[in-house]
């Protein structure tokens, strides 16, 4: 293979390293206004009146927008459809949008915004998920504050629990995590003269935003265009959300018939905008005396916040994955997502599961301890091989590489000697050392919850200078999509890759190809560019066949490599041989077309295939803990990831790195505080992210475990890796310090306490 | 990465305000400025309404780094200084340090290492090593660690943005 598996350099990277790449705040129209959102201040409001008398007097203002001027539906068609563009009569939480004011300049639009007088009238609210989930707690949501609900019921949990000799329980609980991509939420909307509206922003999935702009304006899908800008990082906060703050944008450039511009500061973002769960887990396993596994039993709740967004399905994955990458003969998982007033929690790479991976990779450590097993040792004889079954009672027929990622980091970690020799280490005071592990699986792709949306869509053109224009459903958003997808191309077309161009991602470009989220760009986009290229490869290789015939090299097969085609010394390439094709008068452009196989889930038993393919990770993380301040640097992380074969090992490594830094700043560091449903540090000066001087050493090993339908046997990585690392810490924090904390982030005051309680309790 | 503003008092003190509004000279990329501007205008707000974009808006709180330029070649936060603040000073942005046939070896490193993911602090992050290199032409990891602490990534892990500033130093030897 010439361009699969190469560290080819991103096809992006120079354009921003010149500065050159531009965002949606970089763009600007003329004759642009700037909108900004008026937003509740209490966590639970009934809206009586809306004045905009004093925001009037402000220079500049051009308009007020409410609830009333929404042409078309006032509720955001996404999951549950319970979510308003602009609040009506109720406003759920603090930080809800009420309003927008359209103006001609930003400062106009934030200081006419600030004008705007809302007459609330504050209601009793709840914002504690266990207390929303009992009979007296106020209403967020439906008759019992529930947006979800789900069990996986596998053998006979009881019987499983009687056969166990050791049990291990426990309650975990993990705090939110804002995305915190460095760009804030931002669109421009610009009216068209046929009365539609063509959107430019920051975004991961552009036809969630077509969904929503068409619902809310009450127009034909076909009057709607939205392009993806350079979007400055998403990681699932930019997957649902572009399309609230998209269609405020079209509402205020539809109502003005001016373009606008919509940028959140940064403060509105962290009130406003999704996060990840917090989540609330009792967890219980079951293992015979030799270590294997009999049962696991759990009971996971995640805070949702007022609206469903992507809740239902965030829970589901977080539930089918939540008894770990185990065989466990009995098992029983119920779930469900719990409604509050507070600000949406919704789409965060790892999508439910770093919660339910921090419980289980938690708890399977304690029973290790029990049974007096080493932790890897014990995650070893129980991990899923091919032929066992999941949770859910898939069968995993192939590509399955949990064991092999165990055993790499067993031993490029030296993990048996520091295992051992850790506990003893001393160094000038009070630093102790540990070294933990984790072991997690991730389903790439939508799997049953979201298999309606599991198509991709690709349209390849070439040129007649022998270039390649690609355009794809799904986006850039810095994981290096564009990148894997012009390898891909160039491998199926025998084309330079510097001949590729994948362009921006525009709704009017390929049809609805689902969102770009659940690791699925390389797997779904790449099938789909697969499918393009593959009859214009045919017409490329029997022209190049033909030209090379003419002359003189008729007797030995075509070679095809590196953009070249070749039979004995006869050579043409890749742009001679397109230019051929274009005077012959062949078709150069292609439509491409995937969608995921069928699976088959009975969401009563939550028994069947979950996904059509997992991924693979083990991570272990070493520690140095200061016991008198509670201090904890991760000092190294080695962890194997099976993620089929590697398109790009460079850009799968960033992935990597990257996630493991966010897992450990979700372990930690990033704490939002909330106080009543207020968010009492929306900033970055006292939201703490991991900066260089915290990001570990990193050991990274990369296995290949073709997945066979996958492009070139390519399954998907972004977000298993956040999915380990923070209970692989804990672990390790355990280990040296002999403490078991059940919460995340473990602020150095809690490790401070359980560490000083635990050496009191050994005395 | 906080501005400093030792002796420099004098040289604001001196810009006359006239309708709310003053004009401040300063050098940007080497090309000599007279921009119109308010009092209250931030230098990041400044930089991006003359068109150098490159200069990014993450926080506005000077936390993250991604307005982060070169005044006299130390880097700071854009988005807490006043433009006025810039009045007869040297401003660096990455516009300015090298063109698409003949990047900086520091961008060329980023490239090169794949320290690049959504780019969006990519400025910021270049621009700091860039203060640091002039300084330091060999610096250690601690250091390279240290001068890029202002910068926020979100995306990398960081460790191929340390690789791209080592490179780029043995590169210039
Ligand atoms: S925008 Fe200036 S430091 Fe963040
Ligand atoms: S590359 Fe995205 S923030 Fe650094």
């Amino acid at each position: 293979m010439g361009w699969i598996g190469k560290s080819v350099k991103r096809s992006d990277a120079k354009s921003k390293v010149m500065g050159a790449a531009l965002y949606i705040d970089d763009y600007g129209y003329e004759g642009m206004l700037h909108a900004a959102t008026v937003r509740s201040p209490y966590p639970r409001a009934r809206i009586k009146k809306i004045d905009f008398s004093q925001a009037q007097k402000v220079p500049g203002f051009v308009r007020g927008i409410t609830a009333k001027d929404v042409p078309g539906k006032n509720l955001w068609p996404l999951v549950m459809h319970d979510y308003p563009f602009l609040a009506e009569r109720e406003a759920k939480f603090a930080g809800e949008a009420v309003a927008l004011v359209a103006a001609e300049s930003l400062q106009a639009a934030r200081d006419a915004a600030a004008a705007t007088r809302l007459l609330l009238e504050e209601l009793p609210c709840v914002t504690d998920p266990l207390q929303a989930l009992k009979k007296s707690a106020p209403r967020v949501y439906g008759r019992d504050n529930v947006f979800a609900r789900y069990v996986v019921k596998k053998g006979d949990v009881a019987k499983g629990f009687e056969e166990a000799d050791a049990v291990a329980e426990g309650i975990f609980t993990t705090g939110y995590q804002m995305q915190a991509y460095l760009e804030t939420q931002g669109m421009i909307a610009f009216p068209e003269s046929h009365g539609g509206v063509t959107l430019y922003g920051s975004m991961q999935c552009p036809y969630y935003v077509h969904d929503a702009v068409a619902a809310a304006l009450g127009i034909a899908y076909n009057k709607v265009r939205v392009v993806q800008r350079s979007t400055g990082g998403g990681f699932g906060g930019k997957e649902d959300m572009p399309a609230l703050v998209g269609t405020h944008a079209a509402l205020a450039a539809v109502l003005t018939g001016r373009p606008v511009k919509l940028i959140y500061d940064r403060r509105e973002d962290f009130i406003s905008m999704s996060r990840r769960h917090p989540s609330w887990t009792q967890l219980r396993y079951g293992a015979k005396r030799d270590g294997a596994l009999t049962a696991c039993q759990a009971k996971f709740i995640l805070d949702a916040g007022a609206y469903a967004t992507l809740s239902p399905i965030v829970l589901w994955r977080g539930t089918v994955h939540a008894a770990g990458p185990y065989r466990i003969p009995h098992v029983l998982i119920e779930s469900c997502a719990a409604a509050t007033h507070k600000a949406p929690c919704g789409a965060f790479r790892g999508f439910g599961q770093p919660q339910s991976a921090f419980a289980h990779e938690s708890l399977i450590d304690e029973l290790a301890l029990k049974l007096d097993m080493d932790p890897l040792d014990f995650r070893l004889k129980n991990a899923l091989r091919v032929g066992d079954e999941t949770a859910t009672g898939q069968k995993l027929g192939e590509s399955c590489g949990m064991v092999d990622a165990l055993e790499e980091v067993r031993d490029a970690s030296d993990w048996k000697k520091k295992r051992a020799d850790y506990p003893a280490w001393k160094s000038g005071g009070a630093r102790r050392r540990g070294i933990g592990v984790a072991a997690n699986y991730y389903g790439v792709s939508l799997g049953a919850r979201g298999r309606y949306l599991d198509r991709a869509a690709a349209q390849v053109q070439i040129q007649p200078d022998g270039t390649v224009m690609v355009a794809i459903g799904n986006t850039e958003i810095g994981q290096g999509a564009r990148t894997v997808i012009s390898q891909i191309a160039a491998e199926s077309l025998n084309a330079p890759y510097e001949h590729i161009q994948v362009l921006e991602t525009d709704t009017s470009r390929v049809p609805d190809s689902g969102p770009t989220v659940a690791s699925r760009t390389t797997l779904m986009s790449g099938n789909a560019v697969l499918n393009a290229c593959e009859p214009l490869r045919r017409r490329i290789f029997e022209t190049a066949q033909e030209m090379l015939k003419k002359k003189g090299g008729a007797e030995t097969p075509m070679s095809a490599s590196d953009g070249k085609f070749s039979v004995a010394a006869a050579e043409v390439g890749f742009a001679e041989v397109a230019r051929e094709c274009y005077l012959r008068k062949l078709k150069m452009a292609e439509q491409g077309w995937y969608s995921a196989p069928p699976t088959s889930f009975d969401t009563e038993t939550g028994q069947g295939d979950a996904y059509v393919t997992y991924a693979y990770s083990a991570n272990v993380a070493e520690v140095e803990v200061d016991a008198e301040t509670g201090e904890t640097k991760v000092t190294k992380v080695t962890s194997a990831h099976d993620i089929g074969k590697v398109i790009n090992p460079n850009a799968a490594e960033g992935q990597i790195e990257g996630g493991i830094v966010q897992a450990l700043g979700y372990a930690f560091i990033e704490e939002i505080i909330e106080r009543e449903g207020q968010v009492v540090n929306p900033n970055f000066t006292d939201y703490i992210l991991p900066a260089s001087a915290d990001a570990p050493e990193f050991k990274t090993i990369l296995l290949e475990h073709p997945y066979p339908a996958g492009p070139y046997g390519a399954k998907g990585l972004a977000e298993s890796p956040i999915i380990g690392p923070a209970p692989a810490a804990l672990n390790a924090l355990r280990h040296a310090c002999g403490v078991r904390l059940s919460h995340i982030p473990a602020m150095p005051e809690a490790i401070w306490k359980a560490v000083k309680h635990g050496d009191q309790k050994k005395q | 990465m906080k501005p400093s503003n030792k002796g420099r008092k004098s040289a604001v003190a001196a810009i006359k305000v006239q309708d709310g509004w003053m004009t401040v000279e300063t050098t940007v990329n080497g090309a000599r400025q007279s921009w119109k501007i308010r009092p209250d205008d931030f230098l990041l707000d400044a930089l991006r309404r003359e068109g150098f974009k490159g200069a990014k808006k993450g926080c506005e709180t000077g936390d993250c780094g991604s307005c982060a330029v070169l005044l006299d070649g130390k880097a700071v936060a854009s988005c807490l200084l006043l433009a006025a603040q810039s009045q007869d000073r040297e401003i660096t942005t990455i516009e300015g340090l090298g063109t698409p046939s003949e990047p900086h070896p520091l961008q060329e490193a980023f490239v090169d290492t794949g320290g690049i993911q959504c780019g969006f602090c990519i400025p910021g992050m270049i621009l700091s090593a860039k203060a640091l290199l002039d300084r330091t032409p060999s610096p250690t990891e601690a250091e390279i660690r240290r001068a890029l602490d202002g910068v926020l990534c979100r995306c990398t892990g960081y460790v191929k943005q340390v690789q791209a500033v080592k490179l780029a130093a043995e590169r210039k030897k």
